[in-house]
């Protein structure tokens, strides 16, 4: 499937700022289930500054702005070719070895709830697979997909507590879930085309990705209960949603910032 | 009572290297020692040399107490030392080039996978990066104790950003202005070339994309850093600027100083401030301490970073225990240099033994300095133990334990006289093109009577140490 991506990211400050600089995180992941077509990033006014590919395998490009800055917007558009992996990440150059990724963070911390609920949905399975998928089911259960009652700082704690959440949320939930039980796993940002019933969802999207011993990192979508598909774009991954986010920017000055998302994805027809 | 061994007398005898020593205090009457102490503390105060204490309150500007009698080594007795810190340098940079690439030692079941990988200083934002020539610890600063005429052991290794060289410096300085005639008489090695050699080491790892004389900076965290006074202190040896992350900033790929005559490219940072504070864009966003954009700069070979991220995953205490193994598999050399016996509190068999003995050995954190968190079983009361006890049983992964060193003793003036204090040593080993060390180091020493902690946050002091020439 070739699925087209146009992402609008915009920063707006009331009152202009002395510099900004970014981190970009917006690269199509390089493995078997996807091949860039075309892919072009840029930030309007901005140089251009390092780019290269980190140990995750992950392709990073820093920005630069000069002030006075009002807006930063921040462009992706782009084609990409998506094979069904049935969500393994096969193909992908990485040197990180995965027990890095069994390190907790504060959005991940691992309280009762979290580790009683790894546990019950894990228990009288020995097959990690098997285990994996359990924990990806018992996390969507727990968690209703609610708009509007978390936000970016919610911790999966909070959000089991809670019981509803969004994609960032079941994703949380799920990775501090698998570490809970011996899995390393991690955050990972990017695109869903739609959910696999064919039912419109937000496009900007997070799972998580868990490892499985002799297969690999396997993409689970909590909150669609299932594994990363073709409907998938994968960009880059971290230890949680700050580490793994598209953007990490900071601008300097004095101004109030507000942001503004629009991601419009479709199928190219062919 | 433990025997301990003293430096300057063995078996009543006068120790070669500290043989002028002997006739130097004898000359110098209690009244001349006490105006040459007070000369000294003068002198520091000047200098503005200050060490403020981390937990302690009190005058953040107090002075570290400077003892001036020397602590001498003889060449050969260096020779050796030196061999060993080289040796020593030199494996845990080969380790870290190593665990942030290919990982062979951990392949070769040498070094558990679980203690790099989920050790809170690797970074997984500097993995499969490599840093000019390879090079993580371009300064490494190896802590070692004497406790025989021939033996010595490393205590531990500090990767990162070993302070106090400063002292090793104005300590030398002030003993030489005080006491002309002992450099006259003792043919006493120079350490005055450590700022050179800094410089060298530094310009040495610029990267690959800078075509011209590198530009160097120390980037300090500010002056509320106890330790600022040597980051100024090593810029103006160095003849390169001192900056904070506000005075530079990263565009098109490299990192930028702001001066009155406009941005000026750096190629080298010497950074004195933790990893987490570097880049607000890579690690803890709320730094307003290092530069945003930085890591990215670094990642794509546009600026050098001294020492390297993620460097100290190779100092960490648990890490330390498999440092022999390093110098064999990378070197295939044996140690010149003996580790102390280590019990990782994390192993039950090791633990057990720990809580066992608690009253005999002595007890620190894995991620602690600066002689916090820290038992020393001998000199504890019971009450002490038994409230470690309760921590290491909460934490065992969190603590390791040593015997109680019988640390060498070297005479230091005190109240009544003088008398036999417990000393270590510091040499700071410079990695870059070539590998040096200047002949000498920071010699730490316990002031208090039996005290066997030199931490100048417990209660240690300082001393010159002297490397004779032949």
């Amino acid at each position: 499937m070739i699925l087209s991506v146009n992402h609008v990211t915009t920063y707006r400050y009331d009152a202009p700022m002395r510099f900004a600089v970014q981190s970009l995180r917006l690269f199509p992941s390089r493995f078997d289930g996807q091949r860039a077509v075309r892919w072009d990033v840029s930030v309007e006014g901005g140089l251009r500054g390092g780019s290269f590919r980190d140990g995750a395998g992950d392709k990073v490009e820093g920005w630069s702005l000069r002030g006075p800055v009002e807006e930063v917007r921040v462009l992706v558009s782009g084609e990409i070719e998506t094979t069904d992996t049935a969500g393994v990440l096969r193909g992908h150059r990485e040197v990180v070895n995965p027990l890095a990724y069994l390190r907790e963070t504060d959005a991940t911390w691992i309280d009762d709830a979290l580790r009683d609920l790894a546990e019950t949905a894990s228990a009288g399975t020995t097959d990690n697979l098997d285990r994996a998928h359990r924990l990806s089911h018992a996390v969507s259960e727990a968690i209703a997909y609610v708009p509007g009652v978390t936000h970016a700082r919610t911790t999966a704690a909070e959000a089991l507590e809670q019981g509803e959440g969004v994609c960032q949320d079941h994703t949380h939930a799920l990775i501090a879930c698998a570490r809970a039980v011996g899995m390393p796993a991690r955050y990972v940002s990017g695109y869903l085309h739609a959910t696999t019933d064919g039912t419109p969802h937000e496009a900007a999207h997070a799972w998580a990705e868990i490892w499985v011993g002799n297969i690999g990192w396997i993409g689970f979508d909590a909150a669609n209960v299932c594994c990363a598909d073709s409907n998938y774009i994968r960009l880059g991954s971290g230890l949680d949603a700050h580490e793994a986010a598209p953007i990490r920017g900071i601008a300097q000055g004095e101004g109030r910032e507000e942001m503004e998302v629009s991601v419009a994805l479709g199928q190219v027809q062919q | 009572m433990t025997d301990y061994f003293n430096e300057m007398y063995e078996t009543g005898k006068v120790r070669a290297p500290y043989a002028r020593l002997e006739n130097w205090t004898k000359c110098m009457p209690a009244e001349l020692r006490q105006m040459k102490q007070a000369e000294a503390e003068a002198l520091f105060r000047r200098i503005g040399i200050t060490f403020a204490v981390y937990g302690e309150g009190g005058d953040p500007d107090r002075l570290i107490p400077f003892d001036m009698f020397p602590r001498v080594f003889a060449q050969a007795e260096w020779r050796k030392l030196e061999k060993g810190i080289k040796q020593r340098a030199r494996a845990l940079n080969a380790f870290l080039l190593d665990v942030y690439g290919r990982a062979e030692i951990v392949k070769a079941g040498k070094v558990p996978a679980a203690l790099v990988y989920q050790n809170e200083a690797y970074e997984r934002a500097v993995a499969g990066f490599t840093p000019p020539r390879g090079i993580y610890s371009h300064i490494v600063g190896i802590d070692i104790v004497r406790t025989g005429p021939d033996e010595f052991f490393v205590l531990e290794d500090n990767c990162r950003t070993p302070s106090g060289v400063s002292y090793m410096l104005e300590n030398r300085e002030i003993m030489m202005r005080m006491f002309p005639q002992l450099f006259r008489e003792n043919r006493i090695e120079p350490v005055d070339g450590y700022a050179d050699a800094l410089r060298r080491t530094l310009a040495s790892v610029a990267p690959a994309k800078c075509d011209r004389e590198p530009t160097l900076a120390i980037l300090t965290p500010g002056h509320f850093n106890s330790a600022y006074y040597e980051h100024s202190f090593l810029a103006d040896l160095m003849g390169v600027e001192l900056v904070e992350g506000q005075d530079l900033f990263v565009e098109g790929g490299f990192v930028w100083m702001r001066t009155t005559e406009g941005p000026k490219k750096l190629d080298v940072i010497y950074r004195r401030l933790d990893d987490a504070f570097l880049d607000p864009l890579c690690f803890r966003p709320d730094s307003m301490l290092g530069v945003p954009g930085l890591m990215d700069v670094y990642r794509s070979g546009g600026v050098t970073i001294c020492s390297a991220p993620g460097a100290g995953v190779a100092d960490d205490k648990a890490i330390y225990t498999y440092v022999p193994e390093m110098v064999r598999f990378y070197l295939g050399e044996e140690p010149i240099l003996q580790n102390v016996q280590t019990w990782q509190c994390a192993k039950p068999d090791d633990l057990k033994y720990v809580l066992e003995h608690l009253a005999e050995i002595v007890v620190k954190e894995v991620h602690g300095s600066g002689g916090y968190g820290m038992l020393v079983g001998p000199k504890s009361t019971k009450e002490q133990i038994e409230t470690f006890r309760a921590k290491i049983e909460a934490n065992p992964d969190n603590y390791i334990a040593q015997p109680t060193l019988a640390l060498s003793t070297t005479p230091t003036f005190v109240e009544e006289g003088i008398a036999p204090r417990h000393v270590d040593l510091r040499p700071y080993c410079l990695v870059g093109e070539k590998i040096e060390l200047v002949p000498g180091g920071l010699t730490r020493v316990a002031l208090k009577d039996g005290s066997l902690v030199v931490n100048s946050s417990q209660g240690g002091g300082v001393k010159d140490t002297w490397v004779l020439a032949e």
